[in-house]
């Protein structure tokens, strides 16, 4: 079976002097044969410091070649990688980085020491720079888990494991989704089905690596012989920058949460956008409102639109084609499509039974995209599955459907307290958390609403023992300590008592009704 | 237009203040303040941020610009424009 970095060697063989991967932020690029060998480089490097097959590899850098090469470096050892945010606090990302006990982290060098001192006292030692990832833009420096202990962790299977995902948890601890080289390579190989990218394509790297949608644009590019553009942080805050580069590199394929398209509708408008090369842009992570999506088609007209579907845990496991034209009068959003090839979805009841045709229940998914489970979470993994009489495993999705008449799933809702903003999950009880750590917090609930034009807002009530009321610069300061950006409550609301149900439980939906 | 320092600082800060952070205390926004790792700007009004900046002191940001290298405070805020307003002159 084809393990992921494979695709690099294959289409390093067929096109050395290609042009693989462009960094648009730093104005680098590699071809083939040069990322390959970046990749053989770290390879050799994680293996003389004691990386083998089955390990993890933290990867926290900013997106560049020499993190993307990273990724193919740890695959090629052997390791699973594991992808976290540069930007979030150290504190979070060596939480992830101990929970899988990564044998080895690439880390940024000016983030190593602050990382460093989060692990744990001498749990890793330098193992040097990786100075020739240096010319192309980003100093790396290699740490490694001190000394090599075995360590064990019962029920978690890491062969053939090819990177582990964490998303927000509900608990406040976040919670690593594990994909086998198998799971990424049925939805691989199905966007190889859907769209026919060749190695004329180019193909946008707008989502970190440490979001599922990454997946997509790197494996299908390199697979087909294509160039990727690595569109970094500060260049996606700039839509007039990026439309841009969309024009210059003439990219054709394009993949981003709605959120982005919509900036680039509003912002972007400078570029003579009637000569891109856009042949197809995919969007998904959130609802896209018609209203904002009707902007970016009549920006760009000649692409196909496609609304990709999937929690992370799935990969994509439906989609939709959006139709040339639609009526002026549409509001209400696109539904989320039909089952990909490789999976199989049923709307199901509270007891996993199918209901009715055309009637709301619980989306359930399984088939070859879908995870292996969550990182060493016996139990969390039992609740995520339910098991059907003849063995077959399907992933609970939280996500409320039902099918149209034309037998497209529509997207209704969430059966818990998970929000998606800016594409990123986000557990409302993650947040919580993070609250309760305030010492003049005595209780905090966290409610988010929808809205139009920031897709849903989120607002933290507070239980406030301080003086004064909570200062919102303050606040978002204290989070932004403890949590990702985008997981910082927009509004602080200090309350004299929390409204709590008849079983003492905080009362959400009254919550939400407050102003 | 007086682009003196505390000038753009004042006028950052109104506009701060009056978009993104209505009913907040003045004083709260010092010219300390870190606004990106903060998490006060998020990218959205990352973006606003700089489309204000450029129309009011007609000056241009480069994508490799929008970080918290040159907007993280309001003093690296108004460095930077004076920075781009004399390399315009």
């Amino acid at each position: 079976m084809t393990r992921l970095h494979q695709f690099l060697e294959r289409s390093a063989q067929a096109y050395p002097e290609k042009t693989a991967v462009v960094d648009a932020e730093r104005g680098v690029s590699a071809t083939y044969s040069e990322l390959q060998k970046q990749a053989e480089a770290i390879q050799e490097q994680l293996a003389a410091a004691g990386v083998v097959a089955g390990d993890r590899v933290g990867i926290c850098m900013p997106k560049s070649i020499g993190s993307f090469a990273g990724l193919f470096g740890a695959l090629r050892a052997g390791a699973a990688y594991v992808p976290v945010d540069s930007t979030a606090p150290a504190v979070r990302n060596a939480l992830i980085f101990n929970d899988c006990a990564v044998r080895a982290i690439l880390v940024a060098g000016n983030l190593a020491e602050s990382l460093c001192a989060e692990l744990g006292d001498g749990r890793y030692r330098s193992a040097g720079e990786l100075a020739f990832l240096a010319p192309h833009g980003v100093p790396a420096v290699l740490l490694v888990a001190e000394p090599r202990t075995e360590q064990r962790f019962d029920g978690v299977d890491t062969s053939n494991l090819a990177y582990i995902l964490y998303t927000s948890g509900s608990t406040g601890k976040p919670k690593g989704v594990m994909h086998t080289h198998a799971s990424a390579l049925a939805f691989i190989d199905w966007c190889s089905e859907l769209f026919a990218p060749n190695a004329d394509d180019c193909f946008s790297s707008h989502a970190s690596f440490h979001f599922d949608l990454s997946i997509l644009d790197i494996y299908v590019c390199i697979k087909h012989g294509g160039k990727l553009v690595l569109l970094g942080e500060s260049l996606g805050k700039q839509p007039a920058k990026l439309a841009e580069v969309i024009l210059s590199e003439r990219i054709t394929i394009w993949y981003s949460t709605p959120s982005i398209l919509r900036l680039l509708a509003e912002y972007g408008q400078d570029a003579q956008h009637d000569r891109v090369a856009l042949r197809v842009v995919f969007f998904a992570g959130e609802v896209f409102p018609v209203k904002h999506l009707r902007a970016v088609m009549a920006m760009w007209p000649k692409p196909r639109y496609l609304n990709l579907y999937g929690p992370t845990e799935t990969n994509v496991c439906t989609y939709y084609e959006v139709p040339v034209t639609f009526p002026e009068s549409r509001t209400e959003p696109f539904p989320i499509g039909k089952d990909c090839s490789g999976d199989v979805c049923m709307v199901a009841d509270e007891r996993g039974q199918e209901v009715p045709h055309g009637e709301e229940g619980e989306l359930f998914v399984k088939g070859g995209s879908v995870m292996r489970g969550y990182w060493n979470l016996p139990q969390r993994n039992a609740e995520a599955f339910f098991i059907d009489k003849q063995g077959g495993h399907w992933y609970k999705t939280g996500d409320v459907v039902k099918v149209n008449a034309d037998g497209d799933y529509e997207y209704l809702g969430r059966r818990d307290r998970m929000v998606k903003r800016r594409g990123y999950r986000v557990e409302l009880g993650e947040i919580e958390a993070a609250l309760y750590t305030h010492e003049s917090v005595s209780e905090a609930a966290v409610v988010a609403t929808p809205d139009v034009e920031n897709g849903v807002v989120i607002r933290a009530f507070l239980n406030w023992s301080g003086d004064k009321s909570p200062s919102l610069i303050a606040m978002k300061q204290f989070c932004s300590k403890k949590l990702p950006l985008y997981m910082i409550p927009d509004k602080f609301i200090p309350v004299v008592a929390l409204p709590k149900t008849s079983t003492e439980k905080v009362d959400y939906q009254k919550l939400l009704e407050m102003e | 237009m007086n682009d003196d320092a505390q000038s753009i600082q004042n006028s950052v800060k109104d506009y701060l203040l009056k978009t993104f952070l209505p009913g907040e205390d003045p004083d709260s926004l010092t010219p300390d303040t870190p606004l990106i790792s903060g998490g006060i700007l998020d990218s959205i009004s990352t973006v606003k941020l700089v489309t204000f900046l450029e129309e009011q002191y007609k000056v241009e940001f480069q994508a490799h610009e929008i970080s918290s290298d040159t907007l993280e405070t309001l003093t690296d805020i108004a460095k930077t424009i004076q920075l781009k307003s004399a390399a315009r002159a």
